[in-house]
């Protein structure tokens, strides 16, 4: 195979507060090639959504390296970091991070807002993403007036809106009934096999990580296969 | 860095915006927070808007005041007695000086080019076909307008043989004239003040009551004066006004003053008599401060005023500065947000720089459309009496720019803070 979309060379992360030192990753290696749809499993506190920001390029490693497409980001400009998490990296948080004082069509375009998009094609590719996640008749809502589960799906749409090369989504079912979780589960498939989107998923449910190509397993920051 | 992996929509390709859509997105994505925020943009608003008002206001009022317009226009080198103060072991008497004062001991004081006596405004009764009307009655000499400087509407002044020989003429000005023959002129007409029948032979515009020398409505010579009796008086009823030759010369005749001061023959209750000539701004001051003593009133009441307007700027500057840091602190998380999906550090820049341009505008706007409505009514209604406020542009955009930087800096400066970190740490409320 050519070079990996995502790689990950002895990645360690540590947080430090006033006094304590939290290490969150140590050592982690890892590739995810282009087109893979990759699962990520482990105990809570593991350091899984710390893996996904830093390979988000959300936050900045203690020590290693990332690259994508096999270029190292590690230095890359404030400039440069803001194009790439523009143009081509799409990302679900965990705890969705919509903005309270948007409302969710207006949540959905953010992404578009630092493309030099039109107003009308803004609004166009929010309702497309929208529709897609079942929420259209609630656009007009404020994210305070959306159940969790509402919420997580405004927060795919956003991630899936600027059309993305990479989709990382942090628990994108956690909060869904199975049923909805599983229609979840199916667009994010079809964005993996139609669309050749690069996907890696962070999930509880062993029964969503069989669908994906591969699991990777954490345990105490580290990969354990 | 080159983008090493191919977008799918690249960022700078599709539609190339021009730059002024760009700003009409800021623009819009500020009115939407702004709108959605409303208890922030009211107190955010009120607070620039109402420092501004009172700001402006107190401006175009202090301007009206003091600064040099007819007739006052000679005010650099003027001097103003209207205060004197007699002191006795067990007596004091305080008030305007008498004309004895000025006339018997104060002519000819080298520096001075010419001196008026006036006599402080009074109020005279007339009765005119039924009505009964109210004026201001000021008795002077014909120097009295070669030191102030009227523009008259009609005839002219009184002159010195006209006070010499106590005819009966008046300067009126327009309100009087108004009052007494409507629309029609003046000029060679009768009018009644107090029992005295006089000859209009000039009209004025009118001055406001707070140029305590030059106001008036109706202005005749000192001679007219139904008894001599204040010709001998050394306190009660009169100012002067000193023209100097030179605004140099304003301590020389201070001194001499003085120095004539001292050699006037005291009733035998007082020992000592104090009496300053000096600008119509320390006259004006001493009256407010109220220190009949004080060295320099101008000067105090000058600090008084600055120190005045900064507290009354520093005030509320703080708090709008607490309230948008404060403001700005609250908002990491949408910093973080906007950063994870692309926003660089100088696009939330442009963004709250463009939140707090508005806000600031806009508040502005507020200030200077309500101060210039409540100068408006001022002017119209009598509280104070000929006064004609007008705004003061210059204060106004000065305050304007304070606020605009203040809001700006402190607005745009927090949210720059919070840009500079990784999307992750300002999520997490801009702790590192
Ligand atoms: N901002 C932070 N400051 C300090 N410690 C942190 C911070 N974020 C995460 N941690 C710590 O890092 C470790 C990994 O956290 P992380 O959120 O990555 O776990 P996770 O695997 O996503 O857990 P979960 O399944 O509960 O979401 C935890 O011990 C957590 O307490
Ligand atoms: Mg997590």
């Amino acid at each position: 195979m050519s070079v990996p979309m995502i790689r990950l060379d002895n990645v360690e992360k540590v947080y430090r507060t006033d006094r304590i030192e939290t290490v969150a990753l140590s050592g982690v290696n890892l590739d995810i090639e282009e087109g893979e749809f990759v699962s990520i499993m482990g105990p809570s506190g593991c350091g899984k959504s710390t893996l996904m920001h830093l390979m988000g390029l959300l936050d900045a490693p203690s020590k290693g390296t990332i690259s994508l497409g096999g270029a190292a980001v590690t230095d890359a400009s404030d400039k440069a970091l803001a194009r790439l998490r523009n143009e081509s990296i799409g990302f679900v948080f965990q705890s969705f991070h919509l903005i309270p004082d948007l409302s969710v069509l207006d949540n959905v375009e953010i992404p578009l807002l630092y493309r030099k998009a039109g107003a009308s094609e803004r609004r166009k590719a929010a309702e497309a993403a929208l529709e897609r996640v079942g929420l259209s008749a609630r656009k007009h809502h404020f994210p305070s007036q959306l159940s969790g589960g509402q919420q997580q799906r405004v927060a795919i749409a956003r991630a899936i809106v600027g059309k993305p090369r990479v989709l990382l989504a942090d628990e994108p079912t956690g909060n869904l009934d199975s049923q909805m979780g599983d229609e979840i589960m199916a667009i994010l498939q079809d964005l993996n096999t139609r669309e050749k989107t690069t996907l890696v998923m962070v999930t509880h449910d062993p029964r969503q990580a069989e669908k994906t190509a591969r699991t990777i397993r954490m345990f105490d920051g580290r990969r354990v296969n | 860095m080159a983008n090493a992996i191919a977008p799918r929509i690249p960022a700078q390709a599709g539609i190339q915006l021009k730059e002024k859509s760009m700003l009409i997105n800021y623009l819009k994505l500020s009115l939407k927070i702004l709108g959605r925020r409303k208890f922030f943009t009211f107190v955010s608003l009120f607070g620039i808007g109402f420092t501004l008002l009172v700001l402006t206001l107190a401006a175009a009022i202090l301007d009206h005041i003091f600064s040099s317009y007819p007739p006052e226009t000679r005010g650099d080198r003027t001097l103003v007695v209207d205060n004197v103060r007699m002191q006795g072991k067990d007596s004091m008497s305080t008030g305007p000086g008498g004309y004895a004062l000025y006339d018997r001991y104060m002519r000819g004081i080298p520096g001075v080019e010419r001196m008026s006596i006036l006599s402080q405004p009074e109020t005279v009764i007339s009765y005119w076909k039924g009505a009964r009307l109210k004026s201001l009655i000021k008795r002077t000499d014909a120097d009295f307008f070669r030191i102030l400087d009227f523009e008259f509407i009609e005839g002219g002044p009184f002159g010195e043989a006209d006070v010499s020989e106590a005819r009966f003429v008046a300067v009126i000005n327009e309100t009087t004239r108004a009052k007494f023959f409507g629309a029609g002129p003046a000029l060679g007409q009768a009018i009644e003040a107090d029992g005295q029948t006089f000859k209009v032979v000039g009209v004025v515009p009118d001055v406001p009551i707070f140029r305590l020398m030059a106001t008036g409505d109706i202005y005749v010579p000192t001679t007219t004066a139904k008894s001599d009796e204040y010709k001998a008086r050394l306190r009660g009823g009169f100012f002067a006004l000193f023209l100097l030759r030179d605004k140099g010369a304003v301590e020389s005749v201070q001194q001499e003053f003085k120095v004539r001061l001292g050699k006037i023959d005291l009733p035998p209750q007082f020992d000592r008599i104090y009496a300053v000539p000096e600008t119509f701004f320390a006259s004006f001051a001493r009256l407010f401060i109220g220190d009949f003593q004080a060295e320099d009133a101008g000067g105090r009441l000058l600090a008084i005023l600055l120190t005045a307007a900064a507290l009354f700027m520093i005030l509320p500057a703080v708090n709008l500065v607490n309230l948008n840091v404060s403001r700005a602190l609250e908002r990491a998380s949408e910093i973080g947000v906007r950063r994870a999906f692309g926003a660089s550090a100088s696009d939330l820049l442009l963004q709250f720089l463009f939140e707090n341009v508005v806000l600031s505008v806009v508040g502005g706007l507020l200030a200077l459309v309500s101060s210039a409505a409540l100068l408006a009514l001022l002017n119209r209604s009598d509280l104070v009496p000929y006064a004609h406020f007008s705004l003061n542009w210059r204060i106004a955009a000065w305050g304007f720019a304070f606020a605009l930087a203040f809001g700006v800096i402190s607005g745009v400066w927090p949210a720059w803070r919070l840009s500079r970190l990784t999307p992750i740490q300002a999520l997490a409320g801009g702790v590192k």
